[in-house]
């Protein structure tokens, strides 16, 4: 394989890789606040994109990304409120049917406002033709643009964990719900919020992703399966392990493409996952010890 | 019991009692109105719909109207086998349209030959008739002459080398085989062919694999949007030989989802797509003319070959009934029997021995050109 080859599949892995990591993400502040996995933050991924879509139509494209990750946080604050709050025992079996149940509500609504059709917002920088050189290889300048939302929204939310109150409450609440609601951390304020943030995580995902991956009702899925996959991979809880996680995927993936067949790319993502799991089970970068506080 | 008497005797003395008015013609429909198979399935649908009640409004067939049944089967082939049990046994109905797409055309055609029901499939795998089952027809063209269409133009391009995407469906698969098939008689070698997940959002690897292998023309061969996908991966990394795409990117919106990746690209395609630009002497011109304006009017968006595909279906179950009656048996003669059936997807002459009916005159190579659908020429 020459040089110029092998930076094209590199790139290309580097497109996949951004993808998953910014769909693991909003799989992270859920789980970080209450030890539980959103279902249907793939849901919230695809919210972004269609509502995106929607407004763009009538507004800039800044404004209509804007008011989709609002909107879409507000849904997912409505879909813990409604669902989640009002639950004495949050068992992990419930919440699991729960979050499943809500993906499919939110899918069906989708299908029901949108139709079955296929959509995306316009490249953010060029269009569907244009392509940025790196050395040999060639890249859509729209994967810069969902790299640099995935930094942007790593940094921003390890500050918001390391230095804010809000950010110390929400780990408190995490770690002990009844020993932080003791010491007057607002318990049930700070869930509905880890949905809303999860939520609008995920539609500013979903909105710098559909230019490259399209958007429709059903598109939740397929990328919350990866995104999941690779939160798992990376330790859950923990968002620069996700960014990790899921750029080594995709390049692995990306390779993988070009000795084996392509159909069985997602053999070789599935092996590395049941790897991982059984060296260890906690992801390749959490702590061992603090996985072992959680309930799942 | 005795007392009932007077008031039956009554009943029938009423004249809707006495002439009950004829019970209506049940029809399934199997279609993927959602799912990834969407912009098959809804189009098709929704032309059956209107079909249906045009139909009726003009008193239906033989004095009798038509009763839609449409089961929606998000495309998945286990949904379209437990709706065709339901259609057949349940629901009794008189012959069924479709399944949208191949892969659930090849799970339920044993169904429909067993309980000896009509089924009209919609897909192009050549396998769905071939071979023959009495109760089994397919509307949609063969994908071995969308193959030889393509095949004949690069031969003349001079294409040798080329590289192959297909999807992991029914479709993919079919047009994969017969590419396998049918690439040695056009001197063609195929460098790379790879099989990539319905789902897939991003191709950008297996299209660097078809610029390591250098080959001269890329096929892809798929209905979802990754046909798309597919296309700007390979404009992006500037991958600079001919694309070529199956009939299946024969629905203007995944140009549309293209953008300008999409221009210059070469794919078979019935002539509804291009009905504007058809000549008028044409035959098929006021059949696809007369459903483009109707379901423009009413549904305010582009036709597409697959609704032509359900109106092509619906037209050949109606004719026939119309010839014979609405006997089960005698329908199904008439439909093997019929010739020169002018529809949308090309001119239908059925045998006992062809349950398609279309030759490779039901193609005609496109490009387009500004964002529109072209004839190609030349």
């Amino acid at each position: 394989m020459t040089l110029d080859l092998a930076l094209q599949y590199l790139v290309a892995g580097l497109t996949y890789g951004a993808i998953y990591a910014v769909v693991a993400i909003g799989f992270n502040i859920v789980y970080s606040a209450t030890g539980i996995i959103n279902f249907a933050q793939g849901e919230f991924v695809m919210l972004g994109g269609m509502i995106a879509v929607q407004l763009s139509a009538s507004m800039p494209l800044p404004v209509a990304v804007a008011l989709a990750v609002v909107a879409a946080a507000a849904v997912g604050a409505l879909v813990e409120v409604a669902f989640i709050r009002w639950l004495r025992k949050p068992t992990v079996l419930r919440m699991v049917v729960i979050t499943i149940g809500v993906s499919i509500l939110l899918r069906e609504g989708a299908l029901f406002l949108w139709g079955e059709g296929v959509r995306s917002l316009p490249y953010f920088t060029g269009d569907e033709v244009s392509s940025v050189a790196i050395g040999g290889a060639r890249v859509s300048p729209q994967v810069f643009w969902v790299l640099g939302t995935v930094a942007v929204i790593v940094v921003l939310l390890e500050w918001f964990y390391r230095r804010t109150l809000l950010g110390w409450e929400m780990q408190a609440c995490a770690a002990n719900r009844d020993a932080a609601a003791l010491c007057g951390v607002p318990v049930r304020g700070l869930v509905t919020l880890s949905f809303a943030l999860a939520a609008a995580i995920g539609a500013l995902a979903g909105a710098v992703v559909s230019p490259i991956t399209y958007t429709s009702y059903a598109a939740g899925g397929p990328l919350a399966i990866k995104g999941f996959t690779v939160a798992i991979l990376g330790g859950l809880g923990n968002s620069g392990g996700a960014v990790a996680a899921g750029l080594a995927l995709g390049i692995v993936e990306s390779f993988a493409v070009s000795v084996l067949p392509a159909a069985y790319k997602d053999v070789v993502t599935l092996t590395l996952l049941l790897a991982v799991l059984v060296v260890r089970p906690s992801g390749l970068f959490a702590s061992g010890e603090a996985a072992r506080l959680k309930e799942f | 019991m005795t007392r009932l008497v007077p008031v039956l005797a009554l009943l029938a003395l009423l004249p809707g009692a006495a002439r009950a008015a004829p019970e209506p013609i049940k029809v399934g429909a199997l279609l993927a109105v959602t799912g990834p198979a969407a912009l098959l399935g809804a189009p098709e649908a929704r032309t059956l719909e209107m079909r249906v009640q045009e139909l009726n409004a003009r008193g239906g067939v033989g004095g009798r109207t038509i009763q839609l049944v449409i089961k929606d089967t998000g495309g998945s082939p286990e949904k379209a086998v437990s709706f065709a049990r339901q259609l057949i046994e349940e629901e009794k109905v008189f012959a069924i349209i479709g399944p949208s797409t191949s892969g659930e055309s090849m799970a339920v055609k044993g169904i429909a030959e067993e309980g000896k029901t009509l089924l009209l499939s919609l897909a192009a795998a050549e396998a769905i008739v071939n071979p023959v089952l009495p109760h089994v027809f397919k509307v949609a063209p063969k994908d071995s002459l969308a193959v030889e269409l393509i095949f004949q133009r690069m031969q003349r391009m001079g294409v040798t080398r080329l590289g192959l995407l297909s999807s992991n469906t029914g479709f993919g698969k079919g047009g994969k085989e017969q590419v396998e098939k049918l690439a040695p008689q056009y001197g063609l070698s195929l460098l790379v062919n790879e099989v990539y997940d319905k789902n897939a959002t991003d191709l950008t690897a297996e299209v660097v694999k078809m610029k390591a292998a250098g080959v001269q023309a890329l096929l892809n061969w798929s209905i979802e949007p990754a046909q798309s996908i597919v296309l700007k991966n390979a404009r992006q990394i500037q991958l600079a030989v001919p694309l070529f795409q199956s009939h299946g990117f024969a629905n203007v919106q995944y140009a549309k989802a293209a953008g300008s990746a999409a221009e210059g690209v070469i794919f078979p395609a019935s002539r509804i797509v291009v009905a504007d630009q058809l000549p008028a002497g044409n035959p098929q011109k006021p059949v696809v003319e007369a459903y483009r304006k109707a379901y423009e009017a009413r549904y305010k968006e582009d036709v597409s070959t697959f609704g032509g595909h359900a109106w092509d279906a619906f037209g050949i179950l109606v004719k026939a009934i119309e010839q014979v009656g609405p006997d089960r048996v005698k329908v199904r003669a008439a439909i093997e029997e019929m010739k020169g059936f002018v529809g949308t997807a090309g001119i239908f002459n059925f045998s006992p021995t062809d349950h398609n009916g279309l030759d490779i005159g039901a193609f005609e190579l496109c490009t387009v050109r500004n964002g529109r659908f072209a004839p190609l020429g030349g």
